[in-house]
């Protein structure tokens, strides 16, 4: 499987033509302690750069940009109940949700993991 | 994210806060840690446990006069407090007001006991207002009494259910003061050194706890000190941000500021019998006119129904949507476990149980009005009951 990163520090795993999407480790330790995430709904049509979720954590909200377009299949309830899981599992059990990607060719534009490690230690 | 933190101001704390780990951020022109392992459970640490805040970019203040009647006649002229009749040992929140009633600033004035602090009263002003403050008081003071500001002492706030018995671990003397009470004392630091410090058991997390004033070049001990009991783990400012508004305690510049009065704001308690009789404090028109036939708007406590954090500015809207207040403080509240907030609403929709709604990022959500504080203060007042 293939991991794409954007430079809004979400993550982008390709399985197949569907992308799970969430935001990277650098970016939950910035946000600090998750208490809410809205997420998009299953069927939502999103185009790269459309503000499609919302993080929360106690000190501040912060809004989550489509990395690709595509259709949304599939968002984690999970984090409903337990926001904290993206502090505790960015990579993991945190991911925020799954879109049918549109243009493959849109992961060209992101980074790999080398080249966002990289971004991140120049910030 | 790359703050430059480099033309911000320090306090005496500053590397200790780097070496502890501390997230530095800038407030209110300082160089401040918002977080060291995160908000949260620096929040609950606090109810359980021992939390220690630096508070050093706060405006330590000392206003002296010849004796205490002439100072505290000073400070009535700008406050609605009763200052004459504050006893040695004792410290009052009060508030400088303007002629409209609003309020400049809102801060506590501590009396202390020994025969050297005769004439003096030890102020604390907010770091975003000091320096107003110092001209509103310095404008208006008396011949013979003067305002100092204190550069050379930190200011550190020890809080939760365990700092009593962390403190008197290593002074003796903090045992028997209750909440509101200030003394001069001396600190082990270990190695045969102490500190001389003055302190209050006061706060402003709602637990009891001690704010401790100790000389620049004495605070990281001081502060080591209290780090080596188990108890006690650094906070940042997000916890205190927290802890504050769970304990429904104004914030300057966000549920207080020029345009409010201390009867919208809830503080009526801090506007003495006295001072009511004689009417003799800036805004008193307004304020006790306010006073006798109720504000126009209250501050008061909002629980959003949902998860969702509602934010500082959200609009708060009453039957039909009509625009009644907005929203001065929100976040979550660890202790709650959801999310808490406090704005001003419309004298109709003040009293607790009222259902509303809160205009948000989101859209209207729903909301209840709800008594403050959110979380039970836990002070320490004294056991028999005495008029304080």
């Amino acid at each position: 499987m293939t991991t794409r990163y954007s430079k809004e520090h979400e993550w982008v795993r390709l399985d197949g033509d569907t992308a799970t999407i969430g935001i990277t480790p650098f970016a939950a330790e910035q946000l600090g302690d998750v208490v809410f995430v809205e997420l998009p709904e299953k069927g939502k049509t999103i185009a790269k750069g459309d503000e499609v979720a919302v993080v929360e954590s106690v000190k501040a909200a912060s809004e989550v940009y489509a990395p690709v377009s595509g259709e949304v299949t599939d968002a984690n309830a999970a984090l409903e109940d337990a926001p904290q899981t993206v502090n505790e599992a960015p990579e993991g059990d945190g991911w925020f949700f799954r879109v049918k990607l549109s243009d493959k060719s849109e992961l060209d534009g992101l980074m790999d993991e080398a080249a966002y490690k990289a971004f991140c230690e120049e910030l | 994210m790359a703050t430059d933190i480099s033309d911000l101001k320090r306090t005496p704390l500053f590397e200790l806060h780097q070496e502890l780990g501390g997230r530095i951020v800038p407030f209110a022109g300082y160089a401040m840690p918002v977080q060291y392992d995160g908000i949260i459970g620096e929040h609950h640490w606090t109810r359980d446990r021992a939390g220690l805040f630096d508070v050093s970019h706060m405006g330590q203040r000392i206003l002296k006069g010849p004796h205490h009647e002439t100072t505290a006649k000073a400070l009535e002229r700008l406050t609605p407090g009763d200052f004459q009749g504050l006893k040695p040992g004792r410290q009052r929140y009060t508030f400088l007001l303007l002629d409209n009633g609003g309020i400049v600033d809102d801060f506590m004035a501590a009396r202390l006991a020994g025969e050297e602090d005769e004439g003096r009263l030890f102020m604390v002003f907010n770091a975003s207002r000091k320096e107003i403050d110092d001209d509103y008081v310095r404008e208006r003071l008396p011949d013979g009494v003067t305002l100092e500001a204190v550069e050379d002492r930190a200011l550190l706030a020890l809080q939760g259910p365990a700092a009593a018995e962390v403190l008197s671990g290593l002074c003796s003397e903090v045992a028997d003061l209750t909440f509101m009470q200030a003394a001069r004392a001396e600190i082990r630091l270990g190695d045969g050194r102490s500190a001389k410090v003055h302190l209050s058991r006061s706060g402003y997390t709602g637990e009891d706890g001690f704010e401790i004033s100790v000389a620049a070049d004495e605070a990281e001990a001081l502060a080591r000190a209290f780090l080596a009991h188990e108890a006690v783990k650094p906070i940042g400012l997000g916890a205190r941000d927290s802890l504050r508004l769970e304990a429904g305690l104004p914030l300057y510049g966000h549920d207080i500021d020029e345009t409010t009065s201390p009867v919208e704001a809830g503080l009526r308690f801090a506007i003495a019998k006295a001072r009511r009789e004689r009417g003799d404090f800036p805004g008193a028109g307004r304020i006790l006119a306010e006073l006798s036939d109720g504000p126009s708007r209250r501050l008061v406590g909002l629980k959003p129904s949902g998860r969702a954090p509602v934010r500082e500015g959200a609009q708060i809207l009453g039957a039909s949507d009509a625009v009644i207040g907005e929203v001065t403080s929100g976040g979550f509240g660890p202790t709650v476990g959801g999310p808490v907030a406090m704005g001003y609403v419309d004298r109709a929709y003040a009293d607790p149980g009222t259902e509303l709604h809160l205009a948000g990022r989101r859209g209207a959500e729903p909301a209840e009005v709800v008594p403050l504080p959110f979380v039970p203060h836990c002070y320490h007042r004294p056991k028999s009951g005495a008029k304080q």
